[in-house]
């Protein structure tokens, strides 16, 4: 039963992630990160981190894929042109890619730790529950918890500086459009 | 199910969004490549999590989802700002720093 649920949702999370970089179109590019996200939270809950993996449902498909819907509908469909400024280099990425795959897949395998090779110990009822990452959060991990509220405030600030209208460096079109 | 398979499938995940990280020219579709590679990490912390048996990896993992959080909106911030601007959405063509 257990395996049957690690590869659906190891299938989907890969055809998803393959789909992100074969579509064309951003917006179907979008749509599959969230099939991928979903797929990668059933996973999260096969290792007992429920609360987790319901943040990733709340936050990564719900929140953050929202607000990529809303920009890649505001800048619409980008063309990427055929032709390739560098040449190869749609031959020699996935090499690229598969050497790193290979190479991290030795550092995984080639480890010393047997306990990689089991389900892994059994686990106290309260696993990855809310409670207990609360109390790790607000006891252990206060600082970081502390440094990541701080962070999301000036990601949220710098967002808004970003992408504020500036008519001194807007162009002459996007200035015609708004009179018009 | 034992522990390898997650790290080799987060591994494998990890290399697709490096592929598409490299190959795509679409900053959106860069962003998304971008957070496909967090989450394989994601799926690392919490795997090495599990094997332990301690939970300090799904703090790692809740802490590298904030970061992400905050990635994705000066990412987006700035897609929005180059659109405003009429620069091209292609990060070939965006390769100065000029303001």
């Amino acid at each position: 039963m257990v395996e049957v649920a690690f590869f659906v949702g190891a299938i989907g999370a890969l055809g998803g992630a393959i789909a992100v970089i074969g579509l064309r179109n951003p917006f179907y590019s979008v749509l599959a990160l969230v099939v991928h996200l979903v797929s990668l939270a059933g996973l999260f809950l096969l290792l007992h981190a429920e609360f987790v993996a319901v943040a990733q449902i709340v936050v990564y498909a719900g929140a953050v894929m929202v607000l990529y819907v809303f920009v890649a509908a505001y800048v619409g469909n980008v063309d990427e042109p055929l032709w390739e400024p560098i040449p190869g280099q749609r031959v020699i990425a996935p090499l690229l890619g598969l050497a790193l795959f290979i190479e991290l897949s030795i550092a995984v395998l080639g480890t010393a730790l047997t306990s990689l090779e089991s389900e892994g110990p059994t686990i106290a009822a309260g696993f990855g529950s809310p409670a207990a990452i609360g109390q790790l959060l607000l006891e252990d991990f206060l600082i970081a918890f502390e440094a990541a509220s701080l962070l999301l405030l000036l990601a949220a600030v710098g967002a808004v500086v970003l992408a504020a209208r500036r008519p001194d460096l807007d162009d002459q079109g996007s200035r015609q459009e708004a009179e018009a | 199910m034992d522990i390898t398979w997650y790290l080799v499938l987060s591994a494998l995940l990890f290399a697709i969004g490096a592929v598409g990280v490299l190959v795509r020219r679409s900053p959106l579709v860069i962003l998304l490549c971008l957070e496909m590679m967090l989450n394989s990490a994601n799926l690392a912390f919490l795997s090495f999590a599990r094997s332990l048996g301690d939970q300090d990896g799904q703090i790692m993992a809740l802490i590298v989802m904030v970061v992400a959080a905050c990635e994705v909106v000066v990412g987006l911030g700035l897609i929005v700002a180059m659109y405003r601007r009429r620069l091209p959405l292609d990060v070939d063509e965006v390769r100065g720093l000029r303001g």
